[in-house]
């Protein structure tokens, strides 16, 4: 019979010393490498640029990433089920058409104009899960009809012009209606100097990461995305929680949406497309951020904040913005070749 | 004459060391049986031969000159060839018989190729394995025999010196695995080495001339066939612990009808069963691949819904998802473990809650404390081998993660607990655990349905067995009156007198 040589021990002593350097650092990048690029970035741009370190520019960029980061939070549920929602881009641009609408055109209330894109938005979610769950068509393939439908719909709503104060009508005269100062805050306001965009954001992050990480919806979530099959049979309905993934994330995009209506003080048409891909991307980076390997909030807000960190130090130091998107992609390219590298292994 | 050595043959999966020195060789004009029970190394064994796998450690040589097998194409390049078990993963369907027999002329041979040569090279080969098909039609035409068959026409199709088979007849009927052996006599006459892996003792015993049994990545026995009993090799595959293990003759005392199934349709294969189960009995239900085994488990549980009801406790239910059958008392362990049983990227306590996810939750939030608790309990009564409960699955064996999957239905506490193939892939010490666990489960007055095509396994502890046949339930055998012999009868078709077209 053979003999058993027990061949870890004898490889383990020759590569011992070989292993210790690369053991040490790998999984620190892993865990912290995020926000050690963070860290750099600030600093790199403190000692290129006096103003940038300032609580003035840190709300600014705060607020600037708000919207991404609802947007983001959309996008992050909607990969938790193991899903891909992109449709949330037109579904904001949907909803700062809806706000601006209900208050220039037919002269409603803030909470209305609240509301009514909050209906339409939770629609286009039914729709999306309709698509993936009844259907059954692949959630990309999904999402970007409803993508395309969606946008189609609201430019054909606008007829593809802004909706803005006293704007011309069609049929003669002005619209009646303005944004309204209370509607304005919410995008432009600031509650004890902090931006009230930005409270939205925190208080959304936290309440969505503590019903992920703690409550029974969460973990199911979390179960339905890690294998759908294995939950299916062990009772979880997952189908319906792919569902409510769906309007959830249409609901966040439909927040994002109504914030830039408010901060712009416009319904601007197709305002929402270039979120998508700011939104999708601070997902992913979330995904490496304390080496979660998983769609996680915490991580894709510090994702956002990144991306936010980055265009404002780089608009500070004059690089056009269409330079700045080779900056973006790289910053995701690194994290999720990091995280991949590192579930290879 | 050809030699094919391999020498102290290593490999390990990450933690787990899978071969663990194995010496095995075959020469030309041999048939080498490699038997082993599910889990033992024998595909891995034959996986590095083939050039799929790297070896760790070990040496490989064909007439004593070294071999290093990095991809499949060097293995083929050796001479060596072999037919996969799941002959559908190793032929396109949608092209020509033509096309699949003379795959290997796309890939070496000259660019453009006619038809008319591929038809009259093709003809041949098929006529080497003795079938006499038209070769332009479409290869989904072929029944699994035919298709093996072609297989084994594609490898002949290079100067082979060895073919491996893997599990060749676990689904051909008695008179297609006669044909089969009839033509791997006649390949072993013109020198061929064939390498042959079953678990059907009867034609190794039959068709080899040599038998290496694994064990555990060990080699725990090296013959000639005409020198060992089969009592030896069944020693040798299960160790004797198991057998010990397996030999309980104790009578079970069985109460009511528990499970009552009537004439349920099975949705995947449009067959109709009954079958019933008792409180405390353990009913088999034996079957080759391809009977409908698995099939009829996950209509029962309503992973693939039946329009009929079935009865529990005299309650008539139907089951329209895998809720209503958790619901109503009824666990299942799946076949596929990794794709179906359990949560590899979720923690030990995750995996052992879920089906209970609600009794540790208050207001909606889970009461992390608690349920850490009450999952700790079973990971050591299961004897889970882990060493925190937060340790994610991936990073346990193969039996952990199958007592995982097992013991989510204990916290469930349910009535019928059917079982598929539940010692697929798991070692020894495993196995025992999941054996002692079922014969618990029918201690406490739970029904089992255990589906499985180890045959020993069903012998041993199983109170009555049926015999699935194409979809069908085609005999049943009690504890007394089962034999090998009588359970292969029906398994195979052989209750209808003839064979299947």
């Amino acid at each position: 019979m053979a003999q058993y040589v027990p061949k870890e021990h004898a490889e383990n002593d020759i590569n011992r010393t070989k292993y210790t350097f690369q053991e040490k650092v790998f999984p620190f990048l892993y865990r912290y490498g995020t926000l050690l690029v963070i860290l750099l970035t600030i600093i790199g741009f403190s000692l290129a640029n006096d103003k940038f370190l300032s609580y003035q520019n840190f709300t600014d960029i705060l607020r600037s990433v708000s919207i991404i980061t609802l947007l983001a939070i959309g996008v992050t549920i909607s990969l938790i089920v193991g899903g891909f929602d992109l449709s949330v881009g037109s579904t904001a641009s949907l909803a700062t058409v809806t706000s601006a609408a209900a208050l220039v055109l037919y002269r409603q209330e803030t909470i209305i104009a609240i509301l009514i894109p909050i209906a339409i938005g939770l629609l286009v979610g039914l729709l999306n899960s309709f698509f993936v769950v009844k259907v059954r068509l692949p959630d990309l393939l999904a999402t970007l009809a409803v993508m395309y439908i969606i946008n189609g719909l609201h430019l054909t709503f606008t007829k593809g012009f802004s909706i803005y104060n006293n704007m011309p009508l069609t049929e003669g005269g002005t619209a009646p209606g303005v944004f309204l100062p209370s509607f304005l805050f919410i995008g432009q306001g600031e509650i004890l100097s902090v931006p009230v965009p930005v409270i939205i954001m925190l208080i959304a992050v936290v309440v969505v990461h503590i019903i992920l990480q703690q409550s029974r919806f969460g973990r199911l979530l979390y179960i339905t995305g890690g294998n759908e099959e294995a939950a299916r049979l062990s009772g979880v309905p997952v189908q319906r929680y792919k569902m409510y993934a769906y309007l959830l994330s249409a609901f966040f995009a439909t927040l994002a949406g109504i914030l830039l209506a408010a901060r712009i003080g416009t319904g601007q048409v197709s305002a929402g497309a270039p979120l998508l891909m700011d939104g999708v991307a601070a997902a992913f980076i979330g995904f490496s951020v304390f080496g979660a390997g998983k769609p996680n909030v915490i991580g894709t807000f510090i994702g956002a904040v990144l991306i936010g960190i980055l265009l404002n130090g780089l608009t500070m130091l004059n690089v056009p913005y269409y330079a700045q998107d080779i900056v973006k992609g790289s910053i995701l390219i690194g994290a999720l070749a990091f995280m991949y590298y590192e579930k290879k292994k | 004459m050809t030699i094919l050595s391999l020498t102290s043959i290593q490999k390990s999966f990450g933690d787990q060391t899978v071969l663990k020195g194995v010496d095995f060789t075959v020469a030309s004009g041999e048939v080498h049986a490699l038997l082993g029970a599910n889990g033992a190394g024998k595909s891995t064994l034959m996986k590095i031969l083939s050039g799929d796998y790297e070896r760790d450690g070990g040496i490989i040589t064909i007439d004593h000159k070294e071999k290093q097998f990095k991809t499949p194409a060097d293995a083929k390049e050796a001479g060596i060839e072999m037919v996969v078990q799941e002959v559908d993963t190793a032929l396109v369907p949608s092209l020509s018989i033509a096309e699949n027999v003379t795959m290997n002329a796309f890939i070496t041979g000259p660019p453009f190729f006619s038809w008319k040569k591929r038809h009259k090279r093709a003809m041949e080969l098929l006529r080497r394995v003795g079938l006499d098909l038209d070769p332009s039609l479409p290869l989904s035409h072929c029944s699994l025999a035919e298709k093996q068959l072609v297989l084994i026409a594609k490898a002949l199709s290079r100067e082979i010196s060895f073919i491996i088979l893997d599990e060749p007849t676990a689904a051909l009927s008695t008179k297609e695995a006669q044909h089969l052996f009839s033509v791997l006599r006649e390949l072993q006459n013109q020198g061929v080495g064939i390498i042959y892996i079953s678990h059907r003792l009867p034609e190794v015993m039959e068709l080899s001339t040599q038998v290496t049994v694994l064990k555990d990545g060990y080699v725990t026995l090296q013959k000639e066939t005409s020198e060992c009993t089969t009592e030896e090799i069944v020693r040798a595959m299960l160790g004797n612990e198991l057998v010990e293990l397996l030999n309980d003759d104790e009578d079970r005392v069985l109460g009511n009808t528990l499970l009552d199934v009537k004439n349920f349709k099975v949705p995947a294969t449009n067959e109709r069963v009954s079958l019933t189960v008792r409180e405390g009995e353990v009913v088999g239900i034996a079957g080759l691949v391809g009977a409908g085994k698995t099939e009829t488990a996950r209509a029962l549980f309503g992973a693939d819904p039946s329009g009929d009801s079935l009865s529990i406790k005299g309650k008539k239910i139907r089951i329209t998802s895998p809720q209503k059958a958790i619901s109503s008392g009824i666990g299942f362990v799946p076949e596929e473990r990794r794709k179906e049983g359990i949560l590899v990227d979720f923690n030990v306590v995750e995996n052992l809650t879920l089906p209970v996810l609600k009794q540790f939750t208050k207001y909606g939030f889970i009461q992390k404390k608690q349920e850490k608790t009450e999952a700790e309990k079973w990971i050591k009564q299961l004897g889970i081998k882990a060493q925190k409960s937060s340790l994610l699955l991936n990073h346990l064996s193969g039996g952990n993660q199958q007592k995982a999957a097992i013991g989510k239905w204990l916290l469930n506490d349910g009535d019928v607990f059917i079982f598929d193939e539940p010692t697929k892939g798991i070692d020894v010490g495993a196995k025992q655990d999941v054996f002692q666990c079922i014969k618990d489960l029918a201690q406490n007055n739970k029904g089992i349905l255990y589906f499985t095509s180890e045959i020993q396994e069903l012998l041993a502890f199983c109170d009555r067995i049926l015999i699935m046949y194409d979809g069908k339930i085609a005999g049943e055998l009690s504890k007394k009156e089962a034999t090998t012999e009588k359970i292969m009868h029906y398994a195979t078709g052989g209750h209808y007198g003839t064979v299947r077209s």
